[in-house]
């Protein structure tokens, strides 16, 4: 059952893995979010190097995610304009990232800033999702339309040369999902994540984008900006190993899949209550773990 | 007899106390084998043992009655680290205080025939680095206070990882000749140049001393993965990138057949 992995240096259980690539991906199709948010913490707390867990998990996202956006792409939900500003964006985002992510490793503070950026961003937008999930439910329980998810931002309204996305029906700047775009890929490459727990409310909230090209469109910006990732990582740091982003692609495909069908059979307001009740629970986990007193006081920073 | 034998010891431990080459002497001699001189690290690796073992060679022969002392250590590659400290700030855990080692190994394990403090005096201890105490990590920042209280945190650390290692009386001996020593090595073992060293000691005083040199490294994928890493970057990006989407678009055309 144990596997040695050739980057990592040491040895798993190769079924853990699996098992957690299998769990992500279901969450990956069923809600347009990547898992890295969940995939990252897990495998340092296995003992994957921090490093080697924030690369690989990008490499596995790419492909967790391709099934995914494949299966939107065939149902129309893909808006492709609005994409290609986002992954114009994730690039951007992600060359800015990898300055940020060495100044912190110099500084010694990167995982503790994992730690509190994950805190904060998955408070802020799970409460967020969880608050809006909620009142949504209650006034379709009593018998009153939804109300319209679309917000007019003013802020976004004043932003320059606005144009058409068809799909999403939008008229905006293409600015926004362009600044969106390179908040998440500095996301992407600092922590391992795909960003889709962002993207996802940003586009709904923020952008007011139509809900049936939400998802797919996330998941089409997330594969090539993982993608992007991942190859930067193997480039400046040699942190991205093939063998565990390969173990936790086995199950992450197959149940990216399942979670696709998982997600036509639900209402889209369960799927986003059940969403923030998972960053919620990540978010208050992970709080609790930068508040209690830690097993090791000490940490070796290697050679550098 | 007994007293030209103690003669032949007390002239050993001098020379050794020198340091100075002995052959024309020909004092106490240590003989010394490795169950393996290679270490591959394969995709099964879970760790390994090895076994260090050998003979004294006693000069005419002249088994002395009393039990020999025995030190084995085996060593992997120093490395700089840093080592950081958390501390509560704000109601959070951060890392606030840091030592950086110069010369910490990578790997250390060390087998006695006695207790370490009983076997050798602190100057050989020191010399030649027997027992976590005596490491040289070459502190180069914070002072003595806090490089006291880092250096405990990093053998303890180390310690539970596996990485670093002290058994103290665990040298089996057989007729005051033959001695092995079983030294376990760690699935999360860096790669690199390690030695095996054997101190024979008397009086605190290191006599004799032998090393044999072993190597781990990777092999076989593991190996052709971690090279291609390493050289080419670029290409094994877009290959890893290659070989996900290419996993992702099968596992989609295998659900949607079903």
């Amino acid at each position: 059952m144990t596997l040695y992995l050739p980057l990592a240096e040491l040895s798993v259980n190769w079924l853990v893995i699996v098992g957690l690539g299998g769990l992500v991906g279901f969450l990956s199709g069923m809600f347009g979010v990547g898992g890295g948010f969940l995939t990252t913490p897990l495998l340092i707390f296995y003992g994957i190097p921090p490093a080697v867990a924030v690369a690989s998990s990008a490499t596995q996202i790419t492909g967790a995610s391709v099934s995914g956006a494949l299966a939107y792409w065939r149902r129309g939900g893909v808006d492709l304009k609005m994409g290609g500003v986002l992954i114009a964006g994730g690039l951007i985002g992600a060359a800015l990232g990898s300055v940020v992510f060495r100044w912190l490793q110099q500084l010694g503070q990167i995982d503790v800033t994992i730690n509190l950026v994950y805190v904060l961003l998955l408070g802020t937008v799970g409460g967020l999702m969880l608050r809006e999930s909620i009142r949504t439910l209650r006034r379709t329980a009593k018998g009153a339309r939804p109300k319209r998810l679309h917000a007019h931002n003013p802020y976004i309204a004043a932003l320059p040369w606005k144009t058409r996305f068809y799909t999403s029906g939008l008229y905006i700047s293409p600015l926004a999902p362009l600044l969106l775009g390179a908040v998440v890929g500095m996301l992407t490459v600092i922590m391992g994540v795909g960003g889709g727990f962002i993207l996802v409310p940003a586009m709904i909230y923020l952008l007011g984008m139509s809900a049936n090209s939400v998802v797919g469109t996330s998941l089409f910006q997330i594969v090539f900006v993982t993608a992007a990732t991942t190859v930067l990582h193997s480039v400046e740091s040699q942190t991205v190993d093939i063998v565990l982003a390969g173990l936790l692609l086995v199950g992450g495909v197959l149940g990216a899949q399942l979670g696709v069908r998982a997600a036509q059979k639900l209402s889209p307001v369960r799927l986003r209550l059940g969403l923030a009740l998972i960053v919620v629970a990540v978010a208050v986990r992970l709080a609790i773990g930068l508040a209690l007193t830690p097993a090791e006081l000490f940490s070796v920073f290697g050679p550098a | 007899m007994k007293s030209f034998a103690a003669f032949c010891w007390a002239l050993a431990a001098v020379m050794g106390a020198v340091a100075v080459p002995a052959e024309a002497v020909a004092p106490v001699r240590l003989i010394t084998d490795i169950s393996q001189n290679r270490i591959d690290i394969v995709y099964t690796f879970k760790g390994a043992e090895l076994l260090v073992f050998g003979a004294i060679q006693y000069p005419r022969g002249s088994v002395p009655d009393e039990r020999p002392g025995l030190a084995i250590v085996v060593r992997g590659p120093a490395e700089p680290i840093t080592l950081r400290k958390k501390a509560r700030v704000a109601g959070v855990w951060i890392n606030t205080d840091s030592v950086r080692f110069e010369t910490a190994p990578g790997f250390y394990a060390v087998a006695t025939s006695a207790p370490i403090k009983t076997l050798v005096d602190e100057r050989n201890a020191s010399i030649w680095e027997i027992g976590l105490d005596y490491l040289q990590l070459s502190p180069t920042t914070g002072d003595g206070g806090q490089v006291a209280e880092f250096t405990r945190g990093l053998v303890d650390l180390r310690r539970r990882t596996g990485l670093w290692s002290e058994q103290e009386g665990r040298i089996g001996l057989t007729q005051n000749i033959l001695y092995q020593a079983r030294i376990a090595i760690p699935s999360a073992v860096p790669v690199g140049a390690y030695t095996a060293e054997i101190y024979l000691i008397r009086a605190g005083k290191v006599i004799a001393r032998a090393a044999t040199p072993i190597t781990i490294d990777k092999s076989g994928f593991e190996r052709w993965v971690y090279v291609a890493a390493q050289e080419h970057g670029l290409t094994y990006g877009l290959v890893a990138v290659g070989l996900a989407l290419l996993a992702g678009w099968l596992a989609g055309l295998v659900v949607r057949r079903n």
